[in-house]
């Protein structure tokens, strides 16, 4: 297999990197940079558990090849918490259980760090929309969707302008 | 975190017990910092694979791996030759090998395995694997394994039944003939899984140098694993150590050492090295030890009140191919009959039968939820066929605690009318039964259901009785003031960890921020039996109240000589230490160094043992079964609403209220019980495992319907406090009970929206179109 040269952001880094034209992204964040925040739930496409951002976009990083983001801005879970703060995403998961057994929780926090972004005022039908294609085996989503509102309603206080 | 420990203006104790508390392991989870057992990369492995049997049932003639040895990179191949000890859950019921010897018996069963340089590399070798049998007749439902003449899959299980229970209590058929009424019905619920997001992984290192094996794994119950690899390695117990990381869910599946595991460490040994192991989705549903399709056939009698006179029931279930939990589960369905309501009649016959298909194991309601589907179907056709109100039928049942069942079972706290109330209230039962729903703007006809279900916390007698107490917490206290809790007891993600900090904390007065703890390190921590059957936060929660009250006595005794006061003058304000008749008294910090001189470090213990009157009676063999300590209650409405053009049925709402006996921590009570909930609606409203020929034709997460976020309704919660005396400040169990009442509230909310009837599981849209559409024809015809 040919190997590429890949150039890219990492978590709002410049990352230089050498990867096969056929590695997954899950498989590059995972097992050549040991940033293992990121989950594997199943054999491809199916759980929304490897989410990641791309430009902005959650994106399932075992359906990306690696080379694919050449020139683009990847964000994975180890980037949200900035100088020992939780995310506003990240605290409404802890504070309001969004997250038991903590497996499916980077793959939900990240597919709920591109949908606040866009909009942070989110209906329920909205928060819906954004995160069903994501599973998660214990919580039964009401507290994830309890987590949601609470970093919405966080964020909207600390950037009311950009609401809605 | 620390703003939390700061003194307060007057001191005193701190709570926790009762609160809103975030998990203690929460942080990790959401930074992405947890390490689950996959994640454990620091050090280079060999990386395994797992050849399996493409046969349901075979003779095997050949196993040629020198092939698949001779492969670049391959570093060791194991099969059946490399073990030959059983193992399993029961002593009595060893029946599974960690790769098939002689004979397979369902497709997906390991014949072997690889570890290699690489997983490529591990792959490419499977693949060279030469695998020669001699096919042999397959049973892919317990009534053809069990008919005359079917080949054995056991040598032990003569007609392939695992287990056959009876029990025939009271007067069963002279309380029928007396009956107002008597309804007999069979019902049949799908075989499913429990589909927990993190795919089965172990990784192994093997110590040559000093013999050692050190495991970590995604298991609910570590010292099982311990137990099995001694015995299948044959390595002494002390030669081993297991270590439980951050696992992602188990819902019962992780509830006895799986295959992954035990290959794992023969692999590591074998390479003299360390070797990673981790399945995919689809070998994660063929490893199963879900929960077994059911054939019931119920019968059921009422007087006119809607007080049921007696019940008999008959059971099939399908096992799969080894023991597993098989006999647990089979008495569980039986003896769980009890429990719940005053029941005085009642007849069982159970059968696990042993099939070509994976095998079954624990899950999540273990026994109980496919037996509450019938008896609660039931209630609500008798309480229509005498004219009475379901909710009133289920008043006139109930248990008056303290009691024991017919069967023996210890009920001590009964908080089922108080959650039978609440639910009536919030759900507007009364208006919605008397009035009916109105449709839906889209012309959806709507109906509202109810039921009622109840689980045990912690079975009263352990699987593997070794005379020691069932659970033991450690607390270390040491010069820098900090309390560690080492337990056992596995977190798998329903807070076990946090509610041990929490009770512990409590007793103290002190902050959380006091504590640490580890968990589930054999080397470290004192010996659990496992997250199962709901048993630990009873079970290890009282055990950590011992400790903590231990601790206490310590720190009192040594604030006492410092002050110069008796230790019963002593009063503990969080921390501060005082003398009744002193203000001032002494600091944590104070009295944790007058505590160690001399003494050193501190190490407490606190122990649980259930008390014989739980054991279960002995009125029939595998009595013991159902004997707990505490059962949780719950009771649940469902409104739905029914398209009658597609048969697809939409859950609008659901109310439930849960008896916990006390709430230790309300948040992680709350989603315990909404994920039981949601569990229970996967169950009846999609999920459902499916064998072609004994193949899984569903192994993955697109045909294995797991509800998504936008199938899922809110889910109004409640909780019931009812204090037992024997919990831990009055808890009983959060984490199951409320599973097993959605399948029957939803098959009764339909009824109440169509008049039809459904007994059979999942309700999916082509069952309810093709009933409706029968009956439509049938209208048209007459």
């Amino acid at each position: 297999m040919s190997k590429r040269i890949l150039t890219c952001t990492l978590n709002g880094k410049r990352h230089d990197g050498v990867v096969p034209g056929n590695l997954l992204l899950l498989d590059y964040l995972r097992e050549r940079l040991f940033m293992t925040g990121t989950k594997t739930g199943c054999d491809g496409g199916e759980c929304g558990l490897c989410t990641v951002l791309v430009d902005g976009t959650p994106t399932l990083a075992c359906l990306t090849l690696a080379c694919s983001v050449e020139g683009k801005s990847v964000e994975t879970i180890e980037a949200l918490e900035q100088g020992g703060r939780l995310s506003a995403i990240q605290e409404g998961f802890h504070v309001k259980l969004g997250s038991q057994c903590g497996y499916c929780t980077p793959g939900y926090i990240m597919a709920a760090e591109g949908l606040l972004r866009k909009n942070a005022d989110p209906t329920v039908d909205q928060i819906k929309d954004a995160l069903g294609s994501n599973i998660c085996r214990c919580t039964g989503y009401v507290k994830i969707i309890e987590a949601v509102q609470f970093a919405a309603g966080k964020i909207r206080k600390t950037r009311p302008a950009k609401a809605a | 975190m620390n703003e939390m420990v700061k003194p307060a203006a007057i001191p005193q104790a701190v709570r926790s017990v009762g609160e809103y508390i975030p998990m203690v392991d929460g942080p990790e989870k959401v930074t992405g910092r947890a390490k689950y057992t996959a994640d454990i990369l620091d050090t280079p492995a060999l990386e395994a694979a797992i050849f399996r049997s493409p046969y349901a049932h075979a003779e095997i003639l050949d196993l040629d791996v020198s092939e698949a040895l001779a492969m670049p990179g391959v570093r060791a191949v194991v099969t059946g030759d490399d073990c030959d000890m059983t193992y399993g859950v029961l002593p009595i019921a060893y029946t599974e090998f960690p790769m098939a010897r002689g004979r397979t018996r369902y497709k997906g069963e390991p014949i072997a395995a690889v570890a290699a340089d690489s997983i490529h590399e591990a792959k490419a070798a499977i693949a060279k694997i030469k695998f020669t049998v001699k096919e042999l007749p397959a049973y892919f439902t317990a009534k053809a394994a069990k008919a005359p003449g079917a080949v054995q899959l056991l040598e032990q299980r003569p007609g392939n039944i695992e287990r056959d229970v009876f029990f025939d209590l009271g007067e069963v058929d002279k309380s029928f003939a007396e009956s107002a009424a008597v309804i007999e019905h069979t019902f049949h619920a799908a075989e499913v899984c429990q589909a927990q997001t993190e795919m089965h992984a172990a990784l192994a290192d093997f110590d040559a140098q000093r013999d050692r094996l050190t495991v970590w794994c995604s298991t609910q119950v570590p010292f099982y694993v311990h137990l099995m690899l001694s015995r299948c390695l044959k390595m002494d117990k002390a030669q081993i150590r297991v270590i439980k990381p951050f696992i992602g869910g188990g819902f019962g599946c992780r509830t006895e050492t799986l295959q992954v595991e035990l290959i794992c460490g023969l692999l590591a040994r074998k390479c003299k090295g360390r070797v990673r192991l981790v399945v995919n989705r689809e070998e994660t549903f063929i490893t199963h030890r879900g929960r077994p399709e059911s054939d019931i056939r119920m019968k059921m009698g009422m007087a006119k009140d809607g007080r049921i006179t007696a019940v008999e029931m008959e059971q099939d279930q399908r096992g799969g191919a080894y023991s597993s939990y098989g006999i647990v589960t089979i008495l569980y369905a039986g003896s769980l009959m009890f429990g719940i309501y005053d029941l005085q009649h009642a007849r069982y016959v159970g059968r696990r039968v042993l099939t070509n298909t994976p095998p079954c194991g624990a899950f999540r309601g273990h026994g109980t939820v496919n037996t509450r589907f019938a008896m609660e179907s039931m209630m609500d056709m008798l309480a229509e066929t005498l004219g009475l109100d379901p909710l009133e039928v289920r008043r006139k049942n109930y248990l008056k605690a303290p009691t024991y069942t017919l069967n023996d079972l210890m009920v001590n706290s009964y908080g089922l009318p108080e959650c039978v109330d609440w639910v009536e209230k919030a759900s507007g039962w009364k208006d919605k039964r008397a009035k009916g729903l109105p449709p839906r703007k889209d012309g959806r006809k709507r109906g509202i259901g109810f039921a009622c279900s109840h689980y045990i916390s912690g079975a009263s007698k352990p699987v593997n009785w070794t005379g020691e107490p069932h659970a033991t917490v450690n607390l270390k206290l040491d010069f820098d003031g900090s309390i560690t809790l080492l337990t056992g007891a596995a977190e798998i993600g329903q807070g076990s960890s946090t509610i041990l900090v929490q009770v512990a904390a409590e007793v103290l007065g002190l902050s959380m921020d006091r504590f640490r703890i580890i968990a589930s390190d054999s080397a470290l921590t004192p010996k659990d039996n496992g997250s199962y059957s709901s048993r630990v936060t009873f079970m290890v929660g009282n055990a950590a109240i011992q400790a903590a009250q231990n601790l206490k006595a310590v720190l009192v005794a040594a604030a006492a000589k410092k002050l110069e006061a008796k230790p019963e003058d002593i009063e503990v304000l969080g921390e501060i230490y005082r003398a009744a008749s002193q203000d001032k008294g002494l600091t944590f910090q104070e009295v944790v160094i007058e505590a160690l001189r001399d003494a050193g470090t501190i190490t407490v213990k606190g122990n649980f043992n259930t008390i014989p009157e739980s054991w279960g009676g002995k009125k029939y063999r595998g009595s013991a079964i159902g004997g707990t300590m505490g059962f949780s209650y719950a009771a649940q409405a469902v409104q739905i609403a029914v398209d009658e053009e597609t048969g697809e049925v939409e859950v609008e709402d659901v109310w439930v209220a849960h008896d916990c006996g006390k709430a230790l921590n309300r948040l992680t009570v709350e989603g315990q019980i909404q994920g039981s909930v949601w569990m229970g609606m996967g169950q009846a409203m999609s999920e459902e495992t499916e064998y072609y020929h004994g193949l899984p034709v569903m192994p993955n997460f697109l045909d294995y319907r797991i509800p998504t976020m936008a199938d899922s309704p809110p889910i109004h919660t409640h909780i019931v406090e009812s204090n037992d005396p024997y919990g831990p400040f009055g808890a009983k169990e959060a984490g199951e009970g409320s599973l097993a009442g959605f399948i029957p509230a939803v098959a009764n909310a339909i009824h109440h929206a169509t008049g039809l009837r459904f007994d059979d599981t999942p309700f999916t849209p082509d069952k309810i179109f093709a009933a409706l559409d029968k009956r439509a024809r049938n209208a048209k015809k007459a």
